[in-house]
């Protein structure tokens, strides 16, 4: 995992300085990645959910019925792309450029922006059509597994928002760096779960 | 030195974003072709799916997070197993449970 940053970048302080740092900043890594693994777990007992009451769709729609894949292509590159550019924004960290990291992080915004405004819609859609949560189980178990994942990519957002903000302000710093480094963990995560989204929930869906 | 070189290997350049970037975009423009176009049938379809899911997921855990076996000592390694493992129980154990409680009670 993305340790070693600190590892190389804490060579200027001389080596017991060097050493506390690392520990620190790696010990938060590696404590965000186990929470990301306990996340891991409510999105599969949300998956679970989901498939298990998939049929139960009480006359209402049928999951073929309300899904519309290219939307949801779309969807889905907007969430990819924006991936990429957080990595983008890592390695501008590692190459210690505070104007670049702001600049890949508010792509980053605006792409993650993007999905959530296009999640939005199709909820606001779906409800508007008379296929809210409170339709069928198959339905509620819809909203809880995507719209958590939605509120998920919110947050995402708030955060990456503090993060353009404590980089102007305080620079590249052993504060903000694993920081910057648990967001992105944090954001791929995300990614890797809407992947199971698609493919689970809308493109089985289709079928 | 050492540890430059091993911060390219673990961290990630540019090339290997784009080469995750490049795979999850093939990854993903697959399954929705073959469910958009439906040249082929359900279970081949299925199987398509899954199969590139598992792939851009695996693609993603190891281009864009870093995960691999040595990072902490192989802790993060091993958390990540341990949860795989928790998510086939309880995925594969409500499914395999609720697929025979509607079998038995003969609703669906």
């Amino acid at each position: 995992m993305a340790t070693d940053t600190l590892k190389t970048e804490g060579h200027a302080h001389g080596h017991d300085h060097d050493h506390d740092h690392h520990d620190a900043a790696g010990t938060k890594l590696f404590g965000f990645w186990v929470y990301l693994m306990s996340d891991l777990v409510i999105f599969g007992s949300l998956f679970a959910t989901y498939a298990v009451l998939l049929r139960g769709t009480a006359d209402g729609p049928t999951p073929g019925e309300i899904f519309q894949l290219p939307f949801i292509l779309v969807e889905t590159f907007l969430l990819l792309f924006s991936s990429f550019t957080y990595g983008m924004a890592v390695l501008a960290m590692n190459a210690g450029s505070v104007a670049k990291v702001r600049q890949w992080l508010l792509i980053t915004f605006v792409l993650g922006a993007a999905f959530v405004g296009m999640e939005v819609y199709e909820f606001q859609h779906l409800i508007h059509e008379g296929f809210g949560p409170d339709k069928s189980g198959f339905l509620s178990a819809f909203f809880t597994l995507v719209g958590t994942h939605g509120l998920h990519v919110t947050f995402g957002l708030i955060w990456i928002l503090v993060m353009i903000i404590q980089v102007s302000k305080q620079g590249l710093t052993d504060v903000t760096r694993p920081r910057i480094l648990c967001l992105s963990l944090f954001w791929h995560f995300l990614d890797i779960v809407w992947i199971c989204v698609f493919s689970f929930v809308y493109l089985m869906g289709a079928l | 030195m050492s540890g430059h070189s091993h911060q390219e290997h673990s961290h990630g350049s540019v090339k290997s974003y784009i080469v995750g970037l490049i795979l999850s975009i093939v990854l993903t423009i697959i399954p929705f072709g073959v469910v958009m176009t439906g040249s082929f049938g359900t279970g081949a379809t299925l199987l398509i799916i899954v199969i590139t899911a598992v792939a851009q997921v695996l693609v993603q855990l190891v281009m864009f997070m870093h995960m691999n076996t040595k990072a902490d000592e192989g802790w993060n390694f091993m958390s990540f197993v341990f949860t795989v493992a928790i998510l086939v129980l309880v995925i594969g154990g409500s499914l395999w449970i609720m697929y025979h409680l509607h079998l038995n009670m003969m609703i669906g």
